[in-house]
């Protein structure tokens, strides 16, 4: 087994590997690395919103003569700010880093599908990322046209803008062959024994996710190349007829309509909101499952739901445009199917409630982030449905109430849960554990922290302050009773980001110095904890094939009289 | 290592790996497509009365006509191919793999030379209204896939055909595959024929 690849080098092992374990290291890696990136350009924005005007500490003099953040400047850092959050940091962690890494494990496959289109996936991510990176050294800047990228602003804007639509048609690639990958490898490569309704939950939303990657990316890859068009051939796609700028027509054919790309781009970006959600609801199942000791309640009703939820999320997309001049009964028609949507959505989460009754909770760090992720994930569930609805909507469209919204689903919810996954498999991969009382640290800042910066948003929202403004609000009437909240969310975002140095510096310290732990040092049953600890790269997976014999979260069981604590996936259980 | 059903068909799906990935990619491509299309319907229906051409009044109907029998013919010889390696007539194979490239390849000669040329010489281009946009992008982007398709052809006509002497049937699986892609392209085009051309 072991002997086929012993003459691999240095750069077929650990650059350019065709093993699913190492491409799911470099995609975390690589991601966690933009998330940081992401978190600095908010950084600077926020001290803006804190200080209008004032001059920026420390990175000052990078930014302009003066110190302080430019106003083109500050709108390409927002554009940029969403999109390497969310196409380069998230997803990537959550579907490329833990969707490859603990997919085939969980389902006993030897690798995926296709190793080396699972490679070209994440070296297409990796240029896809080096180009939105170097758009910011483009002749003035990177996009600046929000990462909505809406027309025509986007198209009569600068140089980064057609970096921007290349980078993306890469990401998009990228995501298509993970997504091809992902899904051939659950049907085709599931183990002996391991039946759909057998699938660990974790494995259920990698599913469902990569069908939506799948489907609905490829529409916003057509409107990035009707957008090219526009700014490079000349075309009037999103260009209508008799289009001032500057005080003069446009010189260009005309006849086109922006609100076009409006639904092209939705059509991606709403089921993309779940591709942001979906892995994360499965991270904290595992999570919450395991640390609670008793089975995940309603399984099943909680796959039937995310299958809904993934077939609903291509029908709601234009409840983002309520705002456009789109008749009622259009309105009437998505915002009923936003009603819909939020069902599936509430029956997983109340599953995840209840799975917490009558468990002995192990309030071990992973756990506490998988807990956190509940309420968070609620509040930013809940506060989306006045939002849903066209009426309140036309209140609170483009204020800050929406930032919040979505930061709470995103950033709290999301990424409180990528952590928990982070400090859940962190074992597994490197076959030590992550320090506990940093981790303990790391949780409480990150999570007073995040609830500093996005909870004031829903009051300054409520008020009425528009999200795109460069001063703040300051020079707004409506705007001066809640004006005090952005310095408050400007410190709570400052020690956000210190209280990541702890876990930055134990991500680094553990690999090498961590506790060393046996294969399935939290007990667990899913196969992924039958493999090795640390499963050696382009070794393979398990010693011998597992054979699966029950479903994937049997803790406490009681067998012939006594009670089993809990039994692996391929332990036979006999119950008599 | 090995990976299950790289070649045998898998005993529930009663498909082997790629088969399915193929099928996957085409789904995607179904959505590439249809976010075009829609993007033709609605600039179509929101432009001003009278403003929309008719395509048959702007584009040669019979060089149209012309072309989409050369797709479908290439798509015949596709599955010709394929089914003489079943049929273990290598040569054969190399006959009809080797038309279905020369089809292809007339297809974007004509494409280029009697539509594209004479078009920009007329100084026709895409930023000249938006019918013209739309068609330079609509074949354009299918042109690009024909393209794709005759590489991929290419390389299993030669260097790629090495593999029937050692895995003869990983390789006629290489070919279904190939085919389907091919078949799917063809498709698209039967679709944008009378879309842009007739409509």
């Amino acid at each position: 087994m072991s002997s086929a690849y012993h003459d691999e080098g240095f750069w077929r092992k650990y650059v350019f590997s065709t093993d699913h374990k190492w491409i799911g290291i470099q995609y975390a890696v690589t991601a966690l690395f933009f998330l940081l990136i992401g978190f600095c350009l908010i950084l600077v924005m926020r001290w803006q919103l804190a200080y209008p005007g004032e001059a920026v500490p420390i990175i000052g003099k990078l930014l302009s003569e003066e110190g302080m953040l430019t106003p083109d400047l500050y709108n390409s850092f927002g554009a940029m700010h969403g999109t390497i959050m969310i196409f380069l940091g998230v997803v990537p962690l959550a579907v490329g880093g833990f969707g490859n890494y603990v997919l085939p494990l969980q389902i006993g496959a030897p690798d995926m599908a296709f190793p080396k289109i699972n490679m070209a996936s994440y070296w297409s991510f990796f240029v896809g990322g080096v180009v939105m990176l170097a758009s910011f050294f483009m002749p003035q800047g990177a996009a600046s046209s929000g990462w909505t990228m809406y027309p025509p602003l986007s198209v009569i804007q600068t140089t980064g803008e057609t970096m921007w639509l290349i980078g993306m048609v890469f990401l998009i690639t990228s995501s298509l062959l993970g997504a091809i990958n992902f899904i051939t490898t659950v049907i085709q490569l599931r183990t002996k024994g391991m039946t759909w309704m057998r699938l660990p939950f974790f494995v259920w939303t990698q599913f469902i996710t990569s069908f939506l990657l799948l489907l609905a990316f490829p529409p916003l890859e057509s409107a990035a190349i009707l957008q090219l068009m526009d700014r490079l051939a000349g075309t009037s796609f999103f260009l209508p007829s008799g289009l001032y700028v500057g005080g003069e027509v446009l010189n260009v054919s005309g006849g086109g309509s922006p609100l076009l790309w409006q639904h092209l781009f939705w059509f991606l970006a709403h089921p993309e909101v779940y591709v942001l959600i979906l892995p994360a609801m499965g991270i904290v199942a595992e999570i919450i499952t395991n640390n609670t000791r008793k089975p995940l309640w309603g399984y099943r009703s909680m796959v039937y739901s995310l299958i809904f939820l993934g077939f609903m999320s291509f029908i709601v997309w234009a409840h983002h445009m309520f705002l456009t001049g789109m008749g009622t009964t259009m309105a009437a028609f998505f915002q009923t199917t936003t009603m819909i949507i939020s069902i599936p959505s509430v029956i997983i989460l109340s599953a995840m409630f209840i799975s917490l009754w009558g468990g002995s909770i192990r309030f071990s760090v992973p756990m506490l982030f998988a807990l956190a992720f509940l309420p968070m994930f609620g509040i930013g569930g809940l506060t989306g449905l006045p939002l849903g609805l066209a009426s309140a909507d036309i209140h609170l469209h483009d204020t800050y109430y929406v930032i919040g919204h979505f930061h709470y689903i995103v950033a709290p919810g999301t990424l409180l849960a990528l952590f928990a996954g982070i400090y859940y498999w962190f074992p597994k991969v490197t076959g030590r554990k992550m320090n506990d009382s940093l981790g303990r640290i790391h949780f409480f800042g990150t999570f007073i922290g995040m609830n500093g910066v996005f909870m004031p948003m829903f009051i300054q929202g409520l008020a009425g302050v528009s999200r795109r403004l460069y001063d703040g609000g300051t020079t707004y009437l409506h705007a001066q009773p809640v004006l005090q909240w952005n310095e408050f969310m400007t410190i709570s975002a400052i020690l956000l980001g210190l209280f990541q140095i702890p876990f930055i510096v134990n991500f680094f310290m553990s690999i090498k110095r961590g506790k060393k732990v046996s294969s399935n040092p939290w007990e667990a049953t899913t196969l992924e904890w039958a493999a090795a600890p640390s499963p050696p790269i382009r070794h393979g997976n398990f010693s011998s094939v597992p054979e699966v014999y029950h479903s994937p979260y049997e803790y406490n069981v009681p067998v012939n009289g006594t009670v089993e604590e809990f039994v692996p996936q391929n332990k036979v259980l006999e119950v008599e | 290592m090995e990976i299950p059903y790289t070649v045998d068909a898998h005993p529930e799906t009663g498909l082997h790996n790629s088969k399915i990935g193929i099928w996957l990619f085409l789904a995607s491509e179904v959505m590439l497509f249809g976010g075009l299309f829609s993007a033709y319907i609605l600039l179509r229906t929101g432009s001003l009365p009278g403003v929309w051409p008719l395509g048959s009044d702007i584009l040669s109907v019979p060089i149209g006509t012309f072309n989409t029998l050369v797709l479908i013919i290439s798509s015949v010889t596709m599955v010709m191919s394929w089914a003489s390696l079943k049929m273990n007539d290598f040569s054969k194979y190399k006959l009809y793999m080797g038309t279905t490239i020369l089809l292809g390849s007339l297809f974007l000669v004509i494409k280029i030379f009697y539509e594209y040329i004479p078009k920009f010489s007329h100084h026709h281009f895409p930023s000249t209204d938006t019918f013209y946009a739309i068609y330079f992008t609509l074949t354009g982007l299918h042109g690009l896939h024909v393209l794709g398709g005759i590489l991929v052809n290419l390389y299993f006509w030669g260097p790629g055909s090495k593999l029937w002497k050692t895995e003869p049937e990983r390789f006629s699986n290489r070919i279904e595959v190939a085919g389907l892609y091919w078949h799917f392209v063809d498709l698209v085009w039967i679709f944008l024929f009378p879309t842009l051309y007739l409509l």
